[in-house]
């Protein structure tokens, strides 16, 4: 079996963003930029899938633009056989996101694809769902343990907000992964020139998928949000038990 | 001329407060009609979204079971009845999360996620970058789906509404997908996301047993309890607890935290609370940056003293 891992690159978690003044964006010159942290994850999983003999090639994906060939190196370092970039100057929203990453399916034919839950930087949360709907195939998102049934299924076990929900999925299927599914491997050195020379396959989105469906949706301005108003510092349980009778907020 | 579907959540057996927060966004859209769909096998469920003020007609879709409100299952059917509305709006809870990108892939369109304030039917803003900043979208496709920011928007409370109900049968259960089953951290405290006050304890509570002190406080003064994440991948307490970015995003009037640093990823959590309280024992924790009331001390200290005062 193939594993293909969807990855996005990202502005990289620990940054703190700042909304460029003229409210056209948010500042990235010069901002390190990292594998979507999710994303992460989901190599890290693939790579332990294929460890444990499940699988036998696991591939990456991203589509973004020539930089995100780091990100792709990166992914071959910790462990990944190949990477394939889907080149495009222009951020590409979910929906297109997951038309193009189907294109890469009917090409690969994996058993498995496995994403993050949600990029970082526009916090959308939708790709892996659109794309198991377009693909026609399961979804078990928000992953935080995958194990591998009785013939071609896996079980998924799911963090929600009432607990843990466990799902069986019959393969091929989409898994996207929430954070305690495991925790990424750090790469070495060695294995950093080791992925130099591992295949990156370079395709325009146009030749993958020339007519996207669907309309983007607009994005009219960015802004800082509002800030909480300045608090004070008690010093005694007192004082502050003090401040909480006023609001009314303990008796 | 807006006319809105609303997703409704619930238990097996009560309508999810995300319902009410869902309906209060959709009467903001000066909508023509509000309609609820609703996947369930309890047609009580049905009166309790009837009951709610503005609501024109219920679509109560019986399942064989709770369980079948997969995700793979239910989209389909919300796609094509969505097919008649300029708005499909759902929660932006862990279940609306799963299904709504489904049913906008189905529809063909983008979806809008964490819907935190509407503008026009066609203009709405949402936050990026965990909550770091804060963008304008616009899209005039004919169906908008969106799932709703359930922080942004109290919830519509009343029970005087009575809107029609019909009923019909899932036809489009999904076969490649099976619920096996779920586990909750059950308690008897107030429900974290709901709840008006919250009581949540990070790394520095140091282990399991010694969250019981947090615990007694919030039962002291009924609250919910809530956690960082640091504090859930150490085991000290259930994954349900997490408060923040890739947990719970609560709108408590009162949040009083212990032990706790305040990364970004836990202050998107929690800055539409009321009230912040912060207990560091290290006075350049960031959380006091946002905290409305500051104490530097040691927690263990710091809530037996509470305990006895109040
Ligand atoms: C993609 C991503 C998503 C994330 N999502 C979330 C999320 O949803 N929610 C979340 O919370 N985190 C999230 N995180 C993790 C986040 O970055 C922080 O690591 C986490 O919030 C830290 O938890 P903490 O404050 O409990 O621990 P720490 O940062 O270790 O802080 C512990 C604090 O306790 C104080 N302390 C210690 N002992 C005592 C004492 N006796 N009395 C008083 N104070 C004491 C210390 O001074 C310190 O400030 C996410 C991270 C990533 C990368
Ligand atoms: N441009 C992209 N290239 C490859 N994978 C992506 C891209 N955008 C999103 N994904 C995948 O989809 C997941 C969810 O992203 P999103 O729906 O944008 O929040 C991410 O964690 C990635 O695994």
């Amino acid at each position: 079996m193939k594993i293909l891992v969807a990855i996005k690159r990202v502005v990289d978690y620990n940054v703190r963003v700042q909304v460029k003044p003229d409210g056209s964006g948010v500042a990235t010159d010069g901002v390190k930029m990292s594998i979507n942290p999710f994303d992460e994850i989901a190599i890290e999983e693939a790579l332990r899938i294929k460890e444990q003999g499940k699988a036998e090639e696991v591939v990456v994906v991203t589509i973004g633009s020539n930089d995100s060939q780091q990100q792709l190196r990166t992914a071959m370092a910790m462990g990944a056989d190949r990477a394939i970039l889907v080149e495009t100057d222009t951020a590409v929203q979910p929906l297109q996101a997951a038309q193009v990453l189907l294109k890469v399916i009917e090409q690969e034919q994996p058993g498995l694809v496995i994403t993050g839950k949600q990029a970082i930087d526009d916090d959308n949360n939708q790709t892996p769902q659109m794309l198991a709907t377009l693909w026609n195939r399961p979804q078990a998102t928000f992953a935080s343990k995958v194990e591998f049934v009785e013939g071609n299924k896996i079980s998924v076990t799911r963090e929600v907000d009432a607990g843990l929900e466990t799902i069986q999925v019959e393969l091929p299927a989409v898994v996207s992964t929430d954070l305690r599914l495991n925790e990424p491997r750090f790469v070495k050195l060695p294995d950093i020139m080791k992925a130099k020379r591992k295949p990156l396959e370079v395709k325009a989105i146009a030749d993958l998928v020339p007519a996207p469906k669907g309309q983007a949706i607009e994005v009219l301005k960015h802004e800082a949000p509002q800030p909480r108003q300045k608090g004070v510092m008690v010093e005694t349980v007192d004082e502050l038990l003090e401040i909480l009778k006023d609001k009314g907020l303990v008796s | 001329m807006s006319k809105v579907l609303i997703l409704a959540e619930h238990n097996g057996t009560k309508i999810n407060q995300s319902t009410a927060k869902v309906l209060t966004a959709a009467k903001q859209l000066k909508a023509d009609t509000i309609d609820v769909v609703l996947f369930g096998n309890d047609s009580g469920l049905a009166t309790q979204v009837a009951a709610l003020a503005g609501v024109n007609a219920v679509k109560y879709v019986q399942c064989n079971d709770n369980h079948d409100q997969l995700a793979a299952s239910i989209a389909p059917t919300i796609a094509d009845l969505g097919k008649d509305y300029s708005h499909i709006f759902g929660p932006s809870t862990t279940f609306g999360k799963d299904v709504m990108p489904r049913v906008a892939a189905l529809l063909e369109v983008n979806q809008l996620s964490d819907v935190m304030e509407i503008i026009d039917a066609n203009t709405f803003k949402r936050p990026i970058y965990a909550g770091n900043a804060i963008i304008t979208v616009k899209t005039d496709t004919p169906q908008i789906v969106a799932t709703v920011r359930t922080a942004s928007f109290a919830a519509d409370k009343s029970t005087d509404g009575s809107a029609s109900v019909t009923e019909s049968t899932l036809s489009t259960a999904a076969e490649h997908t099976t619920f096996v089953e779920l586990s909750t951290g059950n308690s008897d405290r107030p429900d974290l996301q709901t709840a008006s006050k919250v009581i949540s304890g990070g790394r520095g509570v140091g282990s399991e047993e010694n969250f019981q002190i947090v615990y007694d406080l919030a039962d002291k003064i009924g609250a919910a309890t809530g956690a960082s994440r640091a504090a859930v991948d150490a085991g000290y307490v259930p994954n349900d607890m997490q408060v923040g970015q890739t947990g719970k995003i609560i709108a408590p009037d009162l949040y009083m935290c212990f032990g706790i640093s305040g990364a970004i990823q836990h202050l998107t959590g929690i800055k539409d609370a009321g009230t912040i309280v912060a207990i560091n024992k290290d006075g350049d924790a960031p959380i006091f940056e946002v905290a409305d009331v500051g104490l530097v001390g040691d927690l263990f200290k710091i809530i037996p003293e509470m305990m006895e005062k109040l």
